[in-house]
């Protein structure tokens, strides 16, 4: 019986008062040890809770930017609507595009991320857990700060890309511009410390026998993606503080009539940009490897080639970045150059897409909900792969800038793509966060309004583009709408529409996600007969993880213990079921685990960073407070150690010296 | 319980000078690591954010955490800089409005102050190594030595600041002042940094408050200053020494 040292409630909480001296950090506060109610999810760092809590906001900030879209839809649902003024229409495009990026799909893939990267290694946390805690609530004080801005005098109305000069205090008046360069600034401390803390857990922890090649693919999708968030987060913040500087402290890096430069912004922003595309869909591209194989009965076809063409994404994503300047005038070098290098980077994405095809060839096919958006991601990514394809060349691209083309494009990969495979993420991985299986009904329901809503509202702007329709306009006219087939009015219509079907596909969801919660079958721990590391455990896992630490042995190591494969006909039998697995394992069972306790410091220290954001925005006196908040927590943060002392319950328990194995506490 | 755990609870402490007298170091949680009293999986691997240095259970690649994730940092820190050298590259001969670069620096005054900072790299290399000799009193001189150099630099960079202000250089003057001031201000404030923690660290060795392995907080630390140092090579070259 696996023996996790930390006492229970119940012990803690009989006996009367003894006189202990807390260990925490500043002697200030005894450091919280509460294992339930809400100090348990706010002062944890239990990767799993934090996971979830990761999730959680994700979504909520799904939910707000997909308002926002339909607002936007409603708008252009004819020509000459008045849902939004311009001034509206700019903040909500401008937001929906930066909550979507930065405030759904990348905290979503952490949440992701978090929650499985250490089942997937075989590894009880992360290898920073006050820093993961810190990292999460960077993301929700900056996604709060950012959005606080709506009504603290608008939000920023410049595009998500903010171009030069359009961000200076001349054109975008409001403090919308400030409030996003500094929110950036906070959501992307989370993403960097995220980063290195995701490459040290990969690199360091991973259970004994796990070479790198056997490594689940969404693993390493995972540690690419970290590597480049690693290298691509330094720039934006570069581009965010020069930003910043410019509008508040009266710096003209971006100033026009100063003498600068406006296309160092885009460089900048760009150079960042370009890796954050493949931040964004490469999370999805590692779920579906995952889902594939599992609903397939088959492994993955071609590992190595799936593996090896993520990392060429993520290396060839550094070298394409002028392909968003290409009507910036970079002259004929640059641009042949960036463009040759924008086509090579299709093939290795070409090389994924052919080993999904080729895993599920010949395949046992199981089309559940999470198959089903696998799919559903092959087919809509490519579709918005090859009109990536028509962008690498440049004399079209000039053709489309700007347009509803590029929109569309865009949102098949992005919506088809990352977002697609966050949903099979979502079906697959239910059961084994919150041991109760989603409605595989309502599912399909979700699935089939939100591939008809994606391809009614997405597919039409390809035709809008071509015929014309500049994107960020809040009207269009009539009298450029075309005939016949190509009549502007009706693609935007039946864009509008698809919106609204794509809404009730979420909304699907979110029934499916309700009813669940409240009558959903507890499943099996191993409910789709699955391949890889997280399934080897409880579902959901207990607080440490594996009772112990299995020793690997193979790619797919759950998979090749249950099942042995004959090696003429290529039939599986079973030869160990989950149970025995899960038995074995309890047996030899770890007797000391030491978790990382909860701690105050991470929320405390994030907390002050808005301060000082606002402080900037609003009353330089505000900064030097929440710099002090910060200057605080990093000192008590730095004193404290990672694990609780005996002293910090109240009342204190038995320490252990190394030497004994105390019942203290089970956890299960 | 409670009974129980009141006289426990002076000798549960962990032992932390007695394991250092004997030369042996205490593990991650300030434990003398008995042996067989671990299982060899039985700990979080690198259980926490102190963990995983020469006493903890080995990682997958032999660094410990903490050393990786200071590498990673470094790394990241690369792009910063090369961001914001970029931008000064860029603007540094749009100096409309104020004395051109070659007529602001003061090269000799550089020089000792680069000198300056680069003996400090030393003096860190003597304090990682006294605290590898678990030489307390050494590390925590060589540690002040090193913070004191670092003060000198920015002493200097100060001094250098008001200098060109005075000679018509502001912050927002023009192009070429902001990116001069946002560049080196930026490696000012790592400077900086790097002495609030050396500072810190001198105080937490003197009062023995250092979680888990003192001989690896000081090698970090003694990491980023390092790359404080080189970074400014390269600034000074880029910037002072290379005529625009």
């Amino acid at each position: 019986m696996a023996i996790a040292e930390r006492p229970s409630p119940v012990l803690a909480r009989s006996g009367g008062t003894v006189l202990v001296t807390p260990s925490s950090s500043l002697g200030v506060f005894r450091r919280p040890v509460s294992s339930t109610g809400w100090r348990s999810w706010v002062f944890t760092v239990d990767h799993k809770k934090l996971g979830i809590m990761y999730g959680v906001a994700a979504f909520t900030f799904f939910i707000i930017g997909g308002c926002e879209a339909l607002l936007i839809r409603l708008q252009l649902a004819a020509g000459s609507n008045k849902v939004l003024s311009a001034e509206a229409y700019n903040q909500m495009f401008t937001m929906h595009a930066t909550t979507m990026v930065f405030l759904f799909v990348m905290p979503m893939a952490a949440a992701f991320a978090n929650y499985l990267l250490p089942l997937q290694i075989g590894a009880r946390d992360v290898a920073f857990p006050r820093i993961n805690a810190f990292g999460f609530w960077c993301f929700l004080a900056g996604g709060v700060f950012l959005n606080t801005s709506w009504f603290l005098g608008g939000g920023p109305d410049t595009g998500w890309f903010a171009y030069a000069p359009n961000t200076s205090v001349a054109f975008s008046p409001t403090h919308g511009v400030d409030f996003w360069a500094l929110g950036l600034q906070i959501t992307g401390i989370a993403s960097l410390t995220g980063a290195i803390n995701l490459i040290v857990t990969v690199l360091n922890m991973r259970a004994p026998g796990m070479s790198l090649m056997k490594m689940p693919v969404f693993s390493w999708m995972i540690l690419v993606v970290q590597f480049l968030l690693l290298f691509a987060i330094p720039v934006i913040t570069v581009a965010l503080f020069l930003l910043t500087f410019q509008r508040d402290f009266g710096a003209a890096f971006f100033s026009v009539d100063k003498g600068a430069d406006p296309l160092l912004w885009q460089h900048l922003f760009w150079i960042f940009g370009h890796p954050e595309v493949y931040i964004l869909i490469l999370p999805s591209f590692g779920i579906v490897s995952e889902v594939l194989p599992v609903f397939s009965r088959k492994p993955l076809f071609g590992y190595k080639f799936v593996v090896f063409s993520g990392a060429a994404i993520g290396f060839l994503g550094w070298g394409v970045w002028a392909h968003h300047m290409f009507a910036s005038g970079l002259g004929p070098v640059s641009v042949a150059v960036f463009s040759v290098a924008t086509m090579a980077i299709a093939l290795p994405t070409g090389v994924k897409i052919v080993n999904w095809t080729m895993t599920l060839w010949g395949g046992k096919l199981r089309f559940t909900t999470a198959m089903m958006f696998a799919i559903g991601l092959i087919i809509e990514f490519t579709i918005g792969g090859l009109s990536g394809v028509t962008h690498s060349v440049s004399p079209s691209d000039t053709q489309q800038t700007d347009t509803y083309y590029v929109v569309a494009h865009f949102h098949y990969v992005l919506f088809g793509g990352a977002v697609f495979g966050l949903f099979a993420g979502f079906y697959y991985w239910w059961p084994k966060v919150f041991g109760k299986m989603l409605s595989e009904r309502i599912g399909k329901w979700n699935f089939w309004l939100m591939v008809i809503g994606m391809n009614l509202t997405f597919g039409p702007m390809h035709i809008l583009g071509l015929q014309g329709q500049p994107r960020r306009m809040q009207i269009w006219t009539e009298f450029r709408a075309g005939d016949g087939f190509f009549n502007g009015a009706f693609w935007n219509l039946v864009s509008s529409i698809g919106a609204f079907i794509l809404a009730l596909g979420i909304f699907a969801f979110i029934v499916n996600v309700f009813l669940t919660y409240k009558k959903g079958e507890v499943t099996p721990g191993d409910p789709w007969d699955a391949r890889s590391l997280e399934w080897m455990t409880d579902s959901p896992p207990k607080e440490h993880n594996f009772d112990s630490i299995p020793t690997v042995h193979a790619l797919d190591e759950f998979f090749h213990r249950k099942y042995v494969e004959d090696e003429e006909t290529g039939d599986l039998t079973l030869v160990t079921t989950y149970a025995e697995i899960m038995a074995e394992m309890e047996a030899k069972g770890d007797k000391n685990i030491h978790l990382p306790s909860p701690s105050y410091w991470p929320i405390v220290l994030a907390l002050g960073l808005p301060i000082i954001a606002y402080g900037i925005i609003f009353n330089r006196l505000l900064s030097v407070f929440g710099a002090a908040v910060v200057l605080f927590a990093i000192f008590g943060w730095s004193l404290e150690p990672s694990v609780a002392d005996a002293s910090d319950y109240d009342p204190p328990v038995d320490g252990d010296n190394g030497e004994s194995t105390k019942e203290l506490a089970t956890l299960g | 319980m409670a009974d129980i755990a009141a006289p426990t609870t002076p000798a549960s402490e962990p032992d932390t000078t007695a394991a250092v007298a004997l030369g042996v170091e205490p593990d991650i949680h300030g434990m003398v690591p008995t042996p067989g009293a671990h299982d060899d999986h039985g700990l979080v691997h690198g259980g926490g954010d102190h963990a995983g240095g020469e006493h903890g259970h080995a990682t997958s690649t032999g660094l410990s955490n903490n050393k990786l994730a200071m590498w990673m940092f470094l790394g990241s820190e690369c792009l910063l800089f090369g961001g914001l050298i970029s931008t000064y590259m860029l603007y540094r001969g749009r100096h409309e409005g104020s004395p051109s670069p070659s007529q602001l620096y003061n090269i000799p005054l550089t020089s000792v102050s680069s000198f300056v900072l680069l003996m400090s790299s030393l003096t860190m290399v003597l304090a990682v190594s006294a605290a590898q000799r678990h030489d307390d009193r050494n590390t925590s001189t060589w540690l002040t030595v090193t913070a004191l150099l670092g003060a000198t630099f920015v002493g200097a960079q100060v001094f250098e600041f008001t200098e060109f202000y005075h000679e018509g250089l502001g912050f927002t003057t023009n192009l070429f002042g902001s990116s001069f001031f946002t560049l080196t201000g930026f490696h000012g404030v790592h400077v900086t940094v790097g002495i609030i923690m050396l500072m810190a660290l001198v105080g937490m060795i003197n009062r023995g408050k250092i979680p888990g392995n003192k001989a690896e907080v000081v090698e970090m630390i003694g990491l980023y200053w390092h790359f404080v140092d080189i970074v400014w090579i390269v600034i000074f070259t880029l910037v002072y020494l290379i005529p625009s």
